[in-house]
């Protein structure tokens, strides 16, 4: 193997370092309207009244739409207007639209339309969902339209309940020496991708909707613009070009609704939808946040006999994505462990938050804050150390997951493996606290870490490859290049497949839904295994179509033709052979008459054997495997003021095989920058009327420079044999562990458990105070 | 992008700016002098600040002025923070200025910006008020001196029409022991959860506060007992918060119980670094 | 007095990556705005229009300029550098060899904020490294591939121009 496993150049990397990169807002076409929001500066209210006498009479303005007449809209359960009818139930929710000739004329008259709300009750966390002195912020829950997997109950603020009831609870409780219990609580937060969230719409005269989305999700955007405006599928056309940034926020299809319905009240007229930053972190979906109790019992040597958790999730005003975070929450709803007993009750709540999209890592960086951290509770009551205990319980090849997935060597990674890398890398032998001077200690947390994907059962992905007349090949694929360098690893692959220079490899960056297969969602860490076959399959199309012509010109069996250095030639006599580029375009004989023509192959990949979870017991394999890792942390602690520096943090992977060592390295160390942040600083602040506080970068702080520790990344490889490679999904796992093993390691240094969300120094001086009280 | 447009004059002299103030006022508009724009151009676009016409002080050759003038260190008010930042003649302002905000920003915001400014932390200004500066101020009634500490209450009290043109320092200032200490949140970014300056003056340190009251201040009462050489530096800090203004910030950057607790640590770190003999 | 009076839009010329523009504004167009939509240099990105993350800093007079927080009339008289201005320059090969950029979003504020400071010191300290550039957010990296893209060009400046 050449290419596969080096650190590649990126594909996208000139166009990125010159600004010649396009991204959707940068399509600025003469003829364009604009568009702006008013959005509800409530959490919970009634529209009494709009006033759009002063903004219709704002010069340039097209149109100002409102509330009514728009379907229901939402993933799984449709209980959301596009824009709001009658009742905003969300700080940021879209209440009117304008289209004007300027962004100015647009802002303007959009500032002049006055609004009169009537405030009502909010609720402020699941907690306070699931109590029935709450208002019911869905009444009419059973009416709205969904999908089959979903349950919520109506009478409720229940969007879902996802069950996992594996082995006997009773026998599980009566086998454990050792109980413990804790309670974890988060609010939302975002994933302030640097982009904000933009959708460009028109509506031609042959009824074309053409759409141009910064999204992870343009094959969605197409179902649903048709499922939604009754739009034939085929005339929905979205581009997609280079996205800004995404990590699951533009999995969620809302601004490309809002450019349909403008272009439509425009005449579709071509219009642009563009967030304000402010719009993206309060309109557009968040990171979902979470109430939990877990309760763990294990026998007196530290062996795991049952886990019941209970997760209340924060979805929201709205379902959309927010019952798919928390049936995911349920699939992997216990750390990587070998647990024979375990109930859990998943439920997706409504509250007058901001709803939630998919965050990096999918529920999971979310149920491992608290699973993990009750982990550490336990190794404290038993006085095992924290990775032994974990080691000795950890999932193995043989063992089941909670949703009785029977697992193999290919299906999960070695997770003992991972640990005792952690533990050299992390000098694990020194201890977890180190006095450094009379006021600071360091301090080593950990946490482990699996995931699985849970995607549509039947989504799939598409390769094709056309050739060029010089012999080099264009990789036409429907990932989306979000910056995670998928498209790199793909053209790797053929490049490798094709035994050709990578710089013959040329990958479309962009995805047109008309012309480019589909890929069903880039989300999930999928990208490369989806893909990836589907890119093999495609070579190996490519390839037979080649060998088959050469066998033609060559006048020799297809078994005797071998290719290398982009030609292809007889495996017994490698001199008579013809370069590619003879062959790609169809090949010429000497007396101008031509046989064959372009090459174009063809590969797609759905993953099989995917099925849904049985309603009672979660019982069904959601995806095809489980990446594991463990995942530390270490800080500098000030013992006197609570404050800290985290100095180290460290990721080791179970990648199966690294196809781009500098990618692969590159998603690990960003996806632990984000994990951080969540975990230290990133939260939602709201206030009485659900308002959030702090919808701005000046207040809404993710990492900056310098205020990263430094990173360590490790890969092991075990490889999953179906796919490209061996490569598991990483793309997300360096997150994951990162806010539990902050947990973890400020509970230790601190003396006190700290379980909420973010880690930040007044928590812990709360906690002082409180246990010195 | 804001969604209202005004005129924009950039005077070249004192009273041009004056004047031009004067005639927007006439018309019935609403102007503001502008100096590095930053407020205006972000709290603009959400709607909090309104202006009909920006009378751009960068062009007067008083605001741009550095340099000393007789014992005086005079700093016009056009001057970005991160002039400070190269330039270290006065150590504590150099030290308190480079932790508003971020570098490029810096390069924006102007020290009467941020003097003068809306929100509220106003850092920039401890340092004066430490070092009893004076202010340049000019207006209709034309130009004059201040002390800062008489015409800084919470904020700088200017009259309808006035601007802050220059501050000047005196010497002896400039080179006596200090200390500025930012505190946030959570690391290094960021509003301040609490800034404290203090210099140390003829065997006397004084302080000022950024970020304790919405407001910033410096107190004479504080100062009087954190220099109390009769009690220990726990108890000065103690005894101090009797005198501190109310009310004390409870926001998403602390609690006011928070802040206490950080202000408490933070004044006796300052009290240990500056010297002041701590009664055994 | 420079005088913009009119509520109407007006013609100014601009120096930007060393070509001269007459372009049509409006006394309140920040100077991100019209660099994006009255010259097509859409290598600056509005990532917050508030001055908070780097996304749109450009180089004016050799220093880094969130250009939302300027508007273009204060731009007059000004020397100013856009990403689409630097050619194939070491910062921008040290970005692409490190790796440093994934989304790519904030990557032209990062590149411009690092030229700045190379172009006003050769040798800058970690800490002077830090000041700067915690101007900018990067969501993507974690940072170090940027701050070894940085180093990089630092350790080899003896014996290349940065330009």
């Amino acid at each position: 193997m050449d290419i596969i496993g080096k650190g590649v150049t990126r594909k996208d990397a000139w166009e990125k370092v010159t600004g010649q990169a396009i991204y959707t807002g940068d399509h600025k076409e003469t003829k364009i309207l604009h568009v702006k929001k008013v959005i509800s500066p409530y959490g919970h209210a009634n529209i009494k009244n709009i006033d759009i006498t002063k903004a219709e009479k704002v010069a340039g303005v097209r149109a100002i739409i409102t509330g009514g007449n728009l379907p229901l809209t939402g993933e799984e359960i449709r209980d959301r207007y596009p824009i709001a009818q009658d009742k905003v139930r969300y700080h940021g929710e879209v209440v009117a639209l304008v289209v004007a000739d300027t962004p100015k004329q647009a802002k303007f008259a959009a500032d002049s339309i006055q609004v009169i709300y009537e405030p009502l009750p909010v609720i402020n966390s699941p907690i306070d969902a699931i109590n029935p002195k709450y208002p019911l912020l869905h009444p009419d829950l059973d009416t709205y339209k969904k999908i089959s997997e979903v349950f919520p109950e109506p009478g409720t603020n229940i969007a879902n309940r996802t069950k996992i009831r594996k082995g006997d609870i009773k026998k599980g409780w009566q086998e454990s020496d050792i109980i413990v219990e804790e309670k974890f609580s988060f609010s939302p937060s975002d994933h302030v991708a640097m982009e904000t969230r933009c959708s460009l719409a028109e509506i031609r005269a042959d009824n074309k909707v053409v759409i141009s989305s910064s999204s992870q999700a343009p094959f969605m955007i197409k179902r649903l613009i048709s499922d939604y405006f009754g739009v034939e599928i085929g005339n929905v056309i979205v581009n997609t070009p280079l996205v800004g940034g995404a990590f699951g926020g533009k999995a969620s299809v809302q601004l490309e609704l809002l450019a349909y319905i403008a272009s439509k009240a425009v005449n579709g007229r071509l219009v642009i939808v563009e967030n304000s930053r402010e719009e993206d972190i309060l309109t557009s979906p968040c990171h979902i946040g979470l109430d939990a109790t877990v309760k763990l019992g294990c026998t007196k040597s530290g062996l795991l006999k049952i886990a019941e958790m209970t997760y209340l999730w924060d979805g929201g005003a709205y379902a959309d994505k927010a019952t798919d975070l928390s049936r995911a929450g349920a699939v992997d709803c216990t750390g990587p462990y070998n647990i024979e007993n375990i109930w859990c009750d998943s439920l997706c709540m409504y509250t007058n938050h901001p709803y939630a999209s998919p965050y990096r890592g999918f529920a999971h960086s979310e149920v491992l804050f608290a699973f993990e951290r009750t982990m550490d509770s336990l190794s404290k009551k038993l006085g095992i150390d924290p990775l032994e205990l974990r080691e000795m319980n950890a999932i193995l090849p043989g063992n089941s997951t909670p949703t009785q997935v029977q697992l193999n060597s290919s299906t999960v990674g070695n997770l003992p493996k991972c640990i005792s890398e952690l533990k050299k890398k992390m000098n694990w032998e020194e201890g977890q606290l180190v006095k450094i001077n009379d006021n600071t200690i360091r301090a080593k947390g950990i946490a482990c870490v699996w995931k699985t994907s849970t995607i549509d059962t039947n989504a799939g992905s598409g390769v094709i490859l056309t050739f060029n007349p010089d012999g080099s090949v264009n990789v036409i694929s429907g990932v989306i290049e979000i910056g995670t360098g998928t498209k790199t690893v793909l053209a790797q692959i053929v490049s490798e497949k094709l035994k050709m220079d990578i710089d013959h490899v040329k990958v479309q960056m962009e995805v047109n839904t008309q012309s480019t297969p589909e890929h069903w969602k880039t989300v999930a860490s999928r990208a490369t295994l989806m893909a990836g076959r589907a890119a093999i399959q495609a070579a190996e199309d490519a390839l037979l179509q080649i060998k088959q012509l050469a066998s033609i010109v060559l006048r020799a069996p297809v078994e005797d033709i071998d290719l290398g250095q982009e030609r292809v030639y007889l495996r017994g006599d490698p001199e008579i052979g013809i370069p590619f580029n003879q062959l790609v375009y169809g090949y010429k004989y000497p007396d101008g008459s031509a046989i064959g023509g372009q090459i174009i192959g063809r590969g797609q990949y759905t993953i099989p054997h995917i099925t849904n979870l049985d309603p009672e017991t979660g019982a069904g394999k959601p995806g095809p495997e489980w990446t594991v890792g463990a995942q530390g942390v270490e800080v500098e602690y000030d013992i006197n003021e609570y404050t800290y520096k985290i100095v180290r943090a460290i990721s080791v992977i179970d990648a199966g095989k690294v196809l781009n060592q500098k990618t692969a390295e590159g998603q690990i160390m960003g996806a632990m920058s984000m994990g951080l942040a969540f975990g230290g600083r990133e939260t939602f602040y709201f206030d009485n009327f659900g308002r959030v506080l702090n919808p701005q970068f000046r207040t809404y702080r993710p990492l900056r420079y310098g205020e990263n520790p430094e990173y360590i990344c490790e890969f092991v490889n075990t490889p999953q044999l179906d796919a490209p490679y061996g490569a598991r999904g990483l793309g997300e796992h360096g997150l994951l562990g990162m806010p539990a093993a902050l947990g973890n390691c400020l509970s230790l240094a601190a003396g006190i458990p700290l379980n909420q969300l973010p880690l930040i120094p007044e928590l812990i001086w709360r906690g002082k105070k409180g246990s010195r009280l | 992008m804001l969604s209202y447009n005004f005129e924009y004059y950039k005077p070249k002299s004192i009273k041009e700016a004056i004047e031009q103030y004067q005639t927007s006022k006439s018309q019935d508009k609403k102007p503001l002098y502008y100096g590095g724009g930053t407020e205006i151009l972000t709290l603009g676009r959400l709607n909090y600040i309104y202006t009909d016409a920006i009378i751009d002080l960068k062009g007067i050759p008083e605001c741009k002025e550095f340099g000393f003038q007789n014992n005086e260190l005079v700093i016009g008010s056009t001057l970005s923070l991160s002039v400070f930042e190269e330039n270290k003649v006065f150590p504590l302002l150099t030290n308190t200025s480079k932790e508003v905000a971020d570098y490029s920003s810096r390069n924006s915001i102007t020290i009467g910006g941020n003097i003068c400014g809306q929100i509220f932390y106003r850092e920039a200004v401890l340092p004066f008020l430490l070092s009893d500066s004076t202010v340049i101020i000019a207006g209709p009634s034309g130009v004059k001196k201040f002390l800062i500490n008489e015409i800084f209450n919470k904020e700088l009290r200017l009259d309808e029409g006035e601007f802050l043109v220059q501050i000047g320092t005196e010497k002896e200032y400039l080179k006596a022991p200090y200390l500025s200490v930012k505190k946030r949140k959570q690391w290094d970014t960021g509003y301040p959860l609490l800034t404290v300056a203090a210099l140390k003056k003829d065997g006397i340190i004084r302080f000022a506060f950024s970020g304790v009251c919405p407001y910033p201040f410096r107190s004479i009462q504080m100062e009087k007992i954190l220099n109390d050489k009769k009690l220990s530096y726990k108890d000065r800090v103690l005894a101090s918060f009797e005198y501190l203004p109310s009310p004390i910030l409870n926001d998403i950057e602390g609690s006011d119980g928070y802040r206490l607790f950080v202000l408490e640590n933070t004044l006796s770190n300052i009290l240990s670094y500056l010297g002041g003999e701590e009664l055994e | 007095m420079n005088r913009y009076p009119t509520n109407q839009r007006f013609t100014i010329n601009l120096e930007i990556n060393k070509e001269w523009y007459e372009i049509d504004i409006l006394a309140s167009d920040i100077l991100l705005d019209v660099l994006r939509d009255k010259i097509g240099l859409t290598g600056a990105k509005p990532g917050c229009l508030n001055g908070d993350c780097g996304a749109c800093t450009v180089i004016v007079n050799n220093q880094p300029i969130k250009s939302c927080l300027m508007l273009a009339i204060e731009a007059i008289d000004t020397e100013i550098l856009t990403i689409e201005g630097l050619k194939d320059t070491p910062i921008q090969r040290a970005f692409v060899e490190h790796f440093a950029f994934q989304c790519g979003y904030c990557t032209s504020g990062f590149i411009l904020i690092c030229q700045a400071l190379l172009l006003n010191d050769n040798n800058p300290s970690p800490e002077k490294i830090k000041t700067w550039l915690s101007s900018n957010i990067c969501r993507c990296t974690g940072y170090k591939e940027i701050e070894e893209s940085i180093r990089s060009v630092i350790n080899n400046i003896k014996n290349q121009s940065i330009k």
